[in-house]
């Protein structure tokens, strides 16, 4: 396979896993601007845990709920917007065309004329949620048919690695936004402030099912960080993207016969996730437990990039 | 309904048209389009309508667009398809495939010649300027054969009907002809929406077409190569206007799809970049202009090519196809000459008959032009896609005279033709079938072990009435073109 093809793959994979999480951010800050008193802030955090809080604030300053939502969902000035990153897995698609099924290409074009439609003017709030909802159907259908028609091979493990490698930054990101609020800090435990707060972080993992299946009623900062960090059963846990970024380079690695770097990182990255526990990761600091994460899987994408030849 | 102008294909002429005094309904239906032709009159007319619009939702998911130069995605355009299928009967098929194939054979030693001993100069039979002078003419040719010896594998022939009998071949495309897959999805497209019409009529497949592709390819790589070689098609990238077609044509053959930026010269190979290290290529089936393949050799600007891919092709290390410098045999200028080039390379009279040809660097077709330009048709004899040229009948005074200063500013850059009479064929209009004049191009693969014609090709179609343009660019669209069993 062609090394720009694995890369078209790669990134086709990450900017559809990308609209999906851009579309659950909105959907939790929207929860939270409903349910409480106005908490403009809360779309400055979730700009940031999209990192596109800095062209946000350079084109408009002060941050608001009409412009924050479409600044995430269609700006075009925005490369992470939904919109833009839905062009773009689309661009890949086409540039990947030969190494995808007519189903696999057909969804994503379609995913892109849909929104395309869909996101053509500022959506309405009462139209939001049906939006966001569309989004990651959209997203869902491109899995589906990816899941139902592709071979097992090489190009299949490149698209499942953009996926985690997307997936994982996202979680962590979400973690390292809202760390602060998982702390036992001995001033602010149960507030209805913190509830929201935790709520949200389920939320826009859309776990909140999930974590009742798993705790039961209770939402409580140190379950949530644990569910979210440790827990290989919960698809979106940066324990469960690790294990899936170990697996995939280990299919590639028996398939090509070669061991690379990134298998080493691969490795690494896992080994963090498993070889301590919650209140260990508390005690000896959940934030710079987290930026290191963050750190480990980008050297691990570029690692990647640079194994199988992505780019010249 | 009649076509008083012309032939129609489905219809015939205007004395046969008129034979029948039913107004509307056809008293007269040529025998390949007789079944079709009941089918129609059993289906409901707003149920055609509806399986139009469903056409354009196949083409539009499928992504068969093209792109619209220099703009943003939001430019992609379909081409509009016709769902009436644009007939031809097995028997004059044979012909027309005996005279194409008999063509390009010709095109082909002209090809061998002019980049070698030149006889057919030396003959008298071409004058040197049409060579030397000719700006497809590639001087680092000279003395080049490729592998199996075969210097244009693709080729499109352009042809034209003007009666039962008439064919003339309009232009011969020996470069990298496009809109293959457009007779291919046009197929398959209609197969998914009219099932009952194949099975009513026996229409020849087209679907051969890309394993035929790749067989023709691999039988023309060079003498090095393994039994298996490694075929590439390189495309300009995602925003070239026939990447679509690209893309499904490597996709069909199963091999890679290569820009310049993934192929690099490597121990005097052209090799990919692949996910395991760099991987030799032995065919390269290139849909990049000659000017743009090799940096090193053509345009050093290009960044679509591969710096010294042409000296790995000279020295037999990679098939390119079409070879580079074939465009020299598929000017209009050279146009005018093939009828002899044809004789003088296979030794028989051409089997498909050429449109008569003012060259109007020559002084007395240069007269005969200036006093006739109301009535013909002048082209350029670099141009394509429609443009650059003068359609005599259709055009205003004012359009003929600023022409005629063209004309005599550069008159050897100018050919002239008498306007023909192109056949029609109906086409599904809000008010029923319509005629309409069409063209066709079929496709044709040349490798050491011979010449392989897909039966039919691609049917343009001009939508507007009356109109001659059958140009995508300019308002044209396509058909499905069926050839009967015989």
């Amino acid at each position: 396979m062609l090394g720009k093809t694995a890369g078209g793959l790669y990134w086709m994979s990450r900017y559809l896993e990308r609209s999906e999480n851009a579309s659950r951010l909105v959907e939790a800050g929207q929860r939270i601007a409903l349910t409480r008193s106005a908490h403009e802030d809360e779309w400055l955090s979730i700009l940031q845990t999209a990192a596109c809080d800095e062209g946000y604030i350079q084109k408009y300053g002060e941050v608001t709920r009409e412009l924050a939502v479409d600044w995430m969902l269609r700006d075009p000035d925005n490369p992470s917007s939904v919109m833009s990153v839905v062009s773009q897995a689309r661009q890949n698609a086409r540039m990947v065309r030969t190494a995808i099924t007519r189903e696999v290409w057909e969804a994503v074009n379609q995913a892109w004329m849909t929104l395309k439609g869909a996101l053509a003017r500022r959506v309405p709030e009462r139209d939001l949620p049906a939006v966001l909802a569309l989004v990651r159907q959209r997203a869902a259908f491109v899995r589906g048919a990816m899941h139902g028609t592709m071979l097992r091979n090489d190009a299949y493990d490149f698209a499942r690695i953009g996926t985690f490698i997307e997936r994982a930054d996202s979680t962590a990101r979400i973690l390292d936004v809202k760390y602060y609020v998982l702390l036992p800090s001995a001033l602010a435990v149960g507030s209805n402030l913190d509830n929201v707060q935790w709520e949200s972080i389920l939320r826009s993992v859309s776990a909140e099912g999930a974590y009742r299946m798993t705790y039961g009623q209770d939402v409580r900062p140190r379950e949530i960080a644990h569910f979210l960090i440790f827990d290989t059963r919960m698809p979106r846990s940066l324990a469960f993207c690790a294990g899936k970024l170990v697996d995939n380079l280990a299919y590639l690695e028996k398939d090509y016969g070669e061991t690379h770097r990134s298998h080493g990182l691969a490795g690494e990255l896992c080994g963090c996730t498993a070889g301590s526990n919650v209140d260990q990761v508390v005690e000896t600091g959940l934030h710079e437990f987290i930026q290191d994460f963050l750190g480990r899987a980008f050297r691990l994408g570029a690692q990647i990039e640079s194994d199988y030849r992505f780019h010249e | 309904m009649n076509n008083p102008s012309g032939y129609d294909e489905m219809w015939g002429t205007a004395q046969t048209q008129s034979m029948g005094d039913m107004a509307q309904s056809q008293a007269f239906t040529r025998p390949p389009y007789q079944n079709l032709d009941t089918w129609i009159q059993g289906e409901d007319p707003a149920r055609l309508k509806k399986k139009q619009r469903e056409a354009e939702e196949i083409f539009r998911l499928t992504g068969i667009t093209f792109n619209v130069y220099g703009r943003a995605e939001a430019d992609e355009r379909l081409i509009p398809f016709d769902i009436i299928p644009r007939i031809i009967s097995g028997r004059e098929w044979s012909k027309l495939s005996r005279g194409i194939e008999q063509r390009v054979r010709a095109i082909n030693a002209f090809l061998h010649d002019i980049y070698h001993r030149q006889e057919i100069i030396r003959a008298g039979r071409l004058p040197i300027e049409m060579v030397a002078q000719n700006a497809a003419f590639l001087p680092q040719m000279i003395g080049v054969t490729p592998p199996g010896g075969v210097y244009t594998h693709i080729v499109g022939v352009d042809l034209v009907r003007t009666g039962d009998d008439d064919f003339y071949v309009l232009e011969d495309n020996a470069r990298t002809p496009s809109g293959v897959s457009y007779m291919l999805e046009n197929r398959e497209t209609m197969l998914q929406m009219f099932p009952e019409l194949f099975s009513q009529n026996r229409v020849q497949p087209v679907s051969t077409y890309p394993k035929n592709l790749h067989r023709s390819l691999c039988a023309s790589a060079p003498a090095g190569a393994d039994s298996n070689p490694v075929v590439a098609v390189l495309t300009p990238g995602i925003y070239n206007s026939a990447y679509y077609e690209h893309a499904f044509l490597a996709d069909k053959m199963g091999v890679e799809l290569v820009e310049g930026h993934d192929l690099r010269v490597v121990d005097g190979r052209v090799c990919m970049r692949t996910t395991r290290g760099y991987k030799a290529i032995d065919v390269l089936y290139r849909r990049v202009d000659d000017d743009f393949l090799d940096p090193l050799n053509f345009r050093p600007d290009s960044t679509l090519g591969i710096p010294g891919i042409f000296d790995v092709f000279r020295s037999g290390g990679i098939t390119i196809a079409n070879a580079p410098g074939t465009g020299v045999a598929d000017d209009k200028a050279i146009y005018s000459y093939m009828p002899d080039i044809v004789e003088f390379y296979t030794g028989e009279k051409a089997i498909l008959q050429n449109v008569p040809t003012w060259r109007c660097g020559e002084p007395d077709a240069l007269a005969y032009v200036l006093d006739n330009l109301a009535d013909i048709v002048v082209k350029e004899v670099h141009g394509s896609g429609g443009y650059g040229m003068l359609i005599g009948p259709t055009a205003s005074k004012k359009e003929i005279a600023a022409f005629r200063d063209k004309l005599l500013a550069k008159p050897e850059n100018y050919i002239a033709q008498p306007t023909l009479s192109l056949s029609t064929v109906p086409i599904l209009t809000k008010a029923g079938l319509a005629p309409r004049h069409v063209d066709l191009r079929p496709y044709v693969l040349v490798s050491p072990e011979g010449v392989t014609i897909t039966p039919g090709g691609l049917t343009r179609v001009a939508l507007k009435k009356g109109s001659l343009v059958v140009n995508s660019s300019q308002g044209g669209g396509t058909k499905d073109t069926w050839v009967l069993e015989e």
